[in-house]
This record gives structure tokens, sequence and C-alpha cells, in this order.
């Protein structure tokens, strides 16, 4: 994978031979351009992965990995001078983790960017699914620069303080995080579940958006099902041809004229069998995008679920201030309207005197006034929460579009890129059956 | 037809006579309408007689012996079921009394004649008939599948057979393909016990051991004995490529719903979606293509040498035992005292077939090497081009999808550009 710090290559219109280098340039060149200020201060890179052993939190012995993280002032290096040395720091995936608690937790409108899977799904069976397997640590290192970049072009993520202190402090970054009491913000899951089935009116935006993201999700899930079985299947036709290699050189030596033609047809039948890894090393850059994505479903999931939270959360507060206004109008008319305790006491123990009732229509006015304020407050909390979470959709949406016409567009790339090596093999080959 | 030269390039002018009813296996295919050079189909017909054509080049003699195998009809009596083929016959030969034939033979009589042709040239290689059943895959025998194959490889037998210096000219091919009704012949000839008589005596023989055997034969022996390892090696990596082959479209078929499912649900991305499902649904075609190709060319042509080994290491059984059987006469004769003449004449004519018999060997031999190389040479290089083109074709698909991106979503047409 290429160092996606450099944006030398820039894929030009027309030219099909758009590498991988370019396509994915293609990507951070357009976060670049709609630019965050972060952006344009410095770049970042994840450019290394290495095995750390330690003690864990339970004293037993563990292997894993960390990630260093270099940033570098974004500017223009003069021809012939070398650029300014990167600041860096080592993260280990953990850290990323907490990271995107947090933003999840401090930006609940923002559908945050995902980080890459923790261990590997969607795998033919070829591929290591073993976490600490180079191909794989190589992989996540792309993911979590991927990641930091999504969030260092987030026009509101990027100016997170929690966000800059992680990219620039190495010690203490935990301990900051901690004491923000972020967690005391987590929504119990509870009631996030209970919310989902009693939201009497919720913007029907956020219905249908979590309707497509379900779908999203389940689609996404189905094509890199297939795409695995289908990888898994075009590297047994491919190794298959690297037995005529072997077949045709043992014949060869038993035949006069055909000997030349078949020994060498054979050795391109070696090299077609050999092509399959590389052709299907590049395909995983197309997974991952769509991996993306898929884990993106989640980030739109918890932002609809929020909102329902929000909303549900209204009602209840305006369900409650009825409520109480009703409570006043029988306490006012002298009706007893609904079986309660008090009732109950009244008819037992006489009923109350007039102080009595007059101090409780003032804890309820007191009360009422309460409630109407905090549904003042609610319903701008949720509009806000509408408003702001509408932007980011919207946002999200043309970023999705833009992101996964560019990944069709490279997978298309990559099968043409196949196509001519089978063309120049084959061709290859029949010039040597021609010689038989 | 008759007294009409054939041009060099016959297989075009056979594909002009389309009024005639033996053309119909070839006419049927519809790449091979429009005349003009030899199209590249992947009809193992064309690729047959591509073949032919190099193999007349190299006779001295233009072909005057054309036949097809083809109208397979099953036939049901009370006793069985079997298929009978209809055997058309062209030709300009003086032998035969007319220039066109044709008859209708079952299995049975393929084998009859086969045989006949072995017992007469016992050390000339006789090509192979497709297999009485196939074991593996359970194949029923009255499938259509199973009879297009069969009628192909008894069409590839008796076309090597009309092309054959020697065996072309064999009584036994004659009234196989003239006589209305091959019962008579199939009577005469020696009879099953005097056969049987003759196996014994030779496997007698053999059982006593050969002295020597001349170097070249025990070069042939080497050499069959490889061959035959080496080519069934050949056809099952082949088998297995086209096992891989079919489990890979498989997978391949379930793309295009999965993207077009995707496309449902998306506004702008759903264009693209689509332009991919498509472009996956034509690679799945070609894919399909390229696998009947590998089926009907080179699978045939490699199970038809597989079979061709065991015939090899016949006829040098056969060999081998004509000259057994001449040197425990003329052992024989070294002990005797009386009677010397009669064994004399006996050990004579023994040497003769002996003779005879190595000199049919190593002409054929050189022209059954030629023949292998070519049979497997086109067979290779047809599948070789088919790949290429299969490549092309996806390839064309992709950038055609490709094209349609690069063009701004303002300006975009309906649907694909056609490649």
């Amino acid at each position: 994978m290429a160092d996606s710090g450099r944006i030398d290559e820039v894929a030009v219109i027309g030219n099909t031979d758009v590498t991988s280098t370019e396509s994915e340039n293609n990507i951070i060149n357009t976060m670049v351009e709609r630019g965050t200020s972060l952006l344009k201060k410095m770049e970042i890179n994840v450019a290394e992965a290495e095995k750390r052993t330690g003690k864990n939190t339970v004293n037993m012995q563990e292997t894993y990995t960390v990630y260093l993280i270099e940033i570098r002032p974004a500017e223009t290096v003069p021809e012939g001078e070398t650029p300014t040395a990167p600041d860096t720091l080592w993260r280990r995936y953990s850290d990323f983790e907490l990271l995107r608690t947090y933003l999840l937790v401090t930006h609940p409108y923002i559908i945050v960017p995902p980080l890459p899977e923790k261990r590997a799904e969607f795998v033919w069976h070829k591929l290591a699914a073993d976490n600490l397997d180079p191909d794989f640590v190589e992989r996540r290192r792309v993911g979590l620069e991927n990641f930091l970049l999504r969030v260092a072009s987030h026009p509101v993520l990027s100016n997170d303080k929690i966000f800059f202190l992680f990219l620039t402090e190495e010690k203490g970054w935990r301990e900051a995080v901690l004491e923000t009491g972020f967690q005391d913000k987590v929504d119990s899951r509870i009631k996030s579940l209970s919310a989902m089935y009693r939201v009497k009116n919720p913007d029907k935006r956020f219905t249908e958006l979590k309707l497509y993201s379900d779908e999203l999700n389940s689609v996404i899930s189905q094509l890199l099902r297939v795409r695995a079985k289908v990888a898994d299947r075009l590297y047994g036709v491919y190794k298959v041809h690297g037995n005529y290699g072997r077949v045709f050189s043992e014949w060869s030596a038993i035949e006069k004229e055909m000997g030349d033609g078949l020994q060498s047809a054979g050795h391109h039948m070696d090299t077609y069998a050999a092509s399959i890894d590389d052709i299907l090393e590049e395909e995983e850059h197309y997974a991952d995008q769509l991996k993306e994505y898929l884990f993106y479903t989640d980030a739109v999931r918890s932002v609809c679920r929020k909102h329902e939270l929000i909303q549900y959360e209204l009602e209840m507060v305006a369900q409650d201030l009825i409520h109480k206004k009703q409570q006043k109008e029988d306490l006012t008319t002298g009706t007893v309207r609904v079986f309660s305790l008090k009732g109950m006491t009244s008819k037992l123990f006489g009923q109350e005197s007039q102080e009595q009732r007059e101090s409780r229509l003032a804890a309820l006015d007191q009360s009422i006034r309460e409630g109407e304020e905090t549904l003042k407050e609610k319903n701008t909390e949720c509009q806000e929460f509408v408003r702001t979470a509408c932007e980011d959709i919207e946002r999200f949406k043309e970023q999705k579009d833009r992101d996964l016409r560019e990944a069709l567009i490279s997978y298309a790339i990559m099968q043409i890129s196949m196509c001519k090596k089978g063309i120049q093999v084959w061709s290859n080959a029949k010039e040597c059956f021609n010689k038989m | 037809m008759s007294g009409q030269t054939v041009p060099a390039d016959f297989s075009g002018h056979m594909l002009d006579l389309d009024e005639d009813d033996d053309l119909e296996v070839f006419s049927k295919n519809p790449s091979l309408a429009g005349g003009g050079p030899m199209p590249n189909s992947p009809s193992s017909m064309v690729n047959q007689y591509r073949l032919e054509e190099e193999e007349e080049q190299q006779e001295a003699n233009a072909r005057d012996l054309f036949i097809t195998v083809d109208d397979p009809e099953s036939h049901v009596t009370a006793v069985e079921t079997f298929v009978m083929y209809r055997v058309a016959t062209k030709t300009t030969r003086s032998q035969f009394d007319s220039s066109e034939y044709e008859v209708h033979r079952r299995y049975q009589d393929f084998l009859w004649l086969r045989s006949k042709l072995e017992e007469n040239h016992p050390t000339l290689i006789v090509h192979p008939l497709p297999e009485k059943f196939v074991m593996k895959g359970m194949v029923e025998r009255f499938n259509n599948d199973f009879i297009e194959t069969r009628r192909r490889a008894l069409q590839r037998f008796l076309s090597k057979v009309s092309l054959h210096p020697v065996l072309s000219h064999s009584h036994h091919l004659e009234v196989f393909l003239t006589a209305q009704d091959l019962l008579p012949y199939k009577k005469q000839g020696p009879g099953f016990l005097s056969r049987l008589g003759e196996t014994v005596r030779a496997v007698a023989s053999s059982v006593r051991g050969l002295k020597s055997r001349p170097e070249e034969f025990s070069l042939m022996q080497e050499y069959v004995e490889d061959f035959s390892i080496k080519i069934s090696s050949v056809d099952k990596v082949t088998q297995r490529i086209i096992k891989e082959q079919r489990e890979y479209l498989d997978e391949l078929k379930q793309y295009n719903p999965t993207y077009a499912q995707w496309a449902e649900s998306e506004g702008e991305l759903a264009e693209p979606l689509n332009g991919v499902a498509s472009c996956v649904e034509r690679c799945s075609k070609e894919t399909d293509e390229q696998i009947q190709h590998l089926s009907s060319v080179l699978v045939p042509a490699l199970h038809d040498y597989v079979l061709c080994a065991e015939t090899l290491k016949a006829v040098m059984r056969r060999r081998d035992n004509i000259q057994a059987q001449f040197e425990a006469k003329n052992e024989a004769l070294g002990s005797r005292r009386t009677d010397l003449e009669t064994l004399q004449d006996e050990v004579d004519s023994l040497a003769d077939r002996v003779e005879l018999a190595n000199n049919a060997l190593k002409g054929d031999w050189t022209r059954w090497q030629d023949g292998m190389r070519a049979d497997l040479k086109s067979a290779f290089l047809s599948t070789a081009e088919k790949n290429v083109e299969y490549y092309e074709q996806c390839l064309a698909v992709w950038e055609s999808f490709l094209l349609s991106q690069r063009v701004e979503p303002g300006e975009q047409r309906d649907g694909e550009d056609a490649s």
C-alpha cells in the first residue's frame, strides 16, 4: 500500500490505468480540498505498526500492536529542501476505540467515522484471519489512517479538543478523556431500547434513514459474503492451472518436436497461477472500502436512535406536563378522576383542609412552571438535534455517494488490470502452443 | 458431386452446400453462417475440419472420402433401447460404386468395424472409439449431452480412419459405409472359437517371453508407457479446471442480484451500481462460454488420446506376440528332426509376418505421432485463443462501464455504451 501522505499522483480523466496509489489519493485530495482548518494546518499519517508485549489489566503477558502517528505541518516544501521532521506518537487500537467512543457520546448528532474491524471478517479462506498477521496489520494501519483523516476533515469533529490531544499528547491522553466525564453521558441501553417502541411522533426523516441504513447494512454484508466466496473460487481456478505447468514440463521431457512448446507454455501456466495472489490482494482494498460503509451504518443507526431517545424524552416531558395540568384542573374543580391514593385517603380520613389544598395547588403550579421550562428546553434540544443531524446526514450522503462511486470505479479498474494480465499470459501461451 | 475435384479448401466448399442434409450439423451453428474465412467457432466440428485441413495438406493425395455421423435417433424394441446414427458418405473413389451413401449404424456396429480393422491390421494404430459407459458422473446412456459427445467421437473415429492410407481402403470400412444391413457381414470371418484359439496361442507364446525386442520398439514401449501417464494427468487437470470454473461461475452469478438489490435503495449511486451489476452479468456469460469451449474442444481431444494410449499399448503387445510366435516356432525348428520342410515353411511365413508387422508399425508410428501433435496443438491453440477472447470481452465490458462513469452526471446517456 502506498504512503498516502504523498499527493503526487493524481488520476487524469481519460486515463484508465489508475493505480491504487492514485485512487487512494483521489480520496485524500478531495478530503483536503473540502478542507477543515485542521487539515489545512497539518498532515496526518499512520506510518508504521510495531508489536509490543506488556502486562495487561489482569497482569497477564499479552502481545499487541501499536501504530505510529506522524503529524507534520502542512507546508509546501521548496525544492531541494527536506520537509521538517514529523512529531510522532504511538497509539494502540484500544486508544482509537476510546477516542471514537468519546466522539460518539460527545457529538451524538454526528455520524462518526468507523474504525477498521477489530477482527478480520468476511475472509476468503486463504486470507489470514489472524490479528497479528502482517497483511491484516497493514490493512488495519491504512484503515486507522483513514479514520483519522475522516475525523480531521469533518467540519465539527475536527475542532474537538480531545481529538487534537489524541494526535499530539501521547502520555496523559487517556486521563484527559476520562476527566471529561463523558461516560456519564452514555445513554443506558435499556433507555434507548425502550425509546424505540414508544416514540409517538418520530421525525420521518430519521425513520426513513434508519430503514435505509438497515438495508445498506444488509446488502453490503451480502455483497461482502458473495465477494469472499467468489475470491475463494477464483483462487482455485488459477491455482489448478499451475498443475498444467508441472505436467507440461514432465510431458515435454518425453516429446521431441512438441517438447519446447509444451515446456514454455507450462511456464506461462505457472505465471498465470501465481498472478492470482496479487489480484486478490488488490481486491481486498475494495472490500475494505465496502466494509467502511458497512461500519458507517452502525454510526447512522446510533444517530437515529439518539433522535428517538431525545424525541421520547420530549414526549415524556410533554406528557408529564399535560398530566400535571390535568391534576391542577382536577384539584381546582374538585373532581376525582382517577383512582388515587389521595382520593382514597381523603375518603377515608376526610376531605383535606383548604390550606392543604392551596399548598398542593401552589406546588403543582411550581411543578407546571418547571415542566414548561423543561419542555421548552427539550424542544429546543430536539430541534437543534434534528437540525444539526440533518446537516451531517446530508454531508454523509454526499460523501457516501462520492466514495462508493469511486470504489466501484476502482473495482472496474482492478477487473481491467486482471483481464489485461490474462490476455498477456494466454497470448504468450498461445505462441508457445504454436511452436508445438 | 461425382467427377468433381474437391478443392484444397474443402471445408469452405462444404459450407457452401447448405441445401445438403449432411451439413445440418455444421450450418445449425449460427457462428458458422456467413462464409468467408474459417471462423474461430467453439464448435469442435470446425476445429476437426481445421485439423483435417492440416492433415490433408500433409497427404500427397487430395482427400476423396468424406464421412459424417449425425442425426441420432432412439430406437426402442422389446428387448432393448439403443441409438441409431446416420452415417453419410461422399466419395470420388473408384472402389465405390456410387458417390454418395447413407446408412444407419448403432454403436455396436462401430465396435464391429474397429475390431475388424484391428484384426486385419494388428500393428496399425486404429483411432479409439468412445467408451461404452461413462463410469464417473453416472451419465445416463440416453442423456442428450452424452449422445452428442458420443456422436462427435464417432465422427472423429471415422474421419481418422478415412484419412488413413491403409485403413481407408479396408473392405470392412467399405461394407460399413455402404451396406444397408450389416448382419450378414458380421456373421462372416473366423468364428469365435477359432479366434479364441488364436488368442490362446498368442498368450501362450507371450508367456514364454520375448527373446529380445528390437531397440526401436523398446524405446517405443517406454514412450507409450510415459505418454499414457502424462496424457492422463493433463486430462485430469483439465477436468479439474472445468470443475473449478463451474463453481466459480455459480458464485459469480450471485453478484448481479446483490448489486441490483443495493441499487434499489440508492439514489445517485443506483446508476453505477446497476452498471457494475450488468458488467458482472456479462462476464458471467463469457465465463459460461469459456467453460463450454473447454468441454467441447480440449476435453474430447485429450480424452481421445487417453484412449489412444491404451490402443498403443495393445498394438505393442500384439507386435510382441507376433514376434514371440515366430521365436517359439523358430526354436522348435532347432530341436526337430522330422518334417523339417513344413516347419521351415511355417517359420518363414511367421518371419515374414514379423517383418510385415514391424514395418506396418514403424510406418504408422510416425503418422500417429504427427497426428497426435497436430490434434493436441490445435486443441491447445484453440483453448488459448478462446481464453484470450474471454479476457478481451470482459475487458471491453469493464472499459465501457468506466467510460460511462467518466462522463459528467449531467451529460450521462441512458444505459451503458455498447462496447
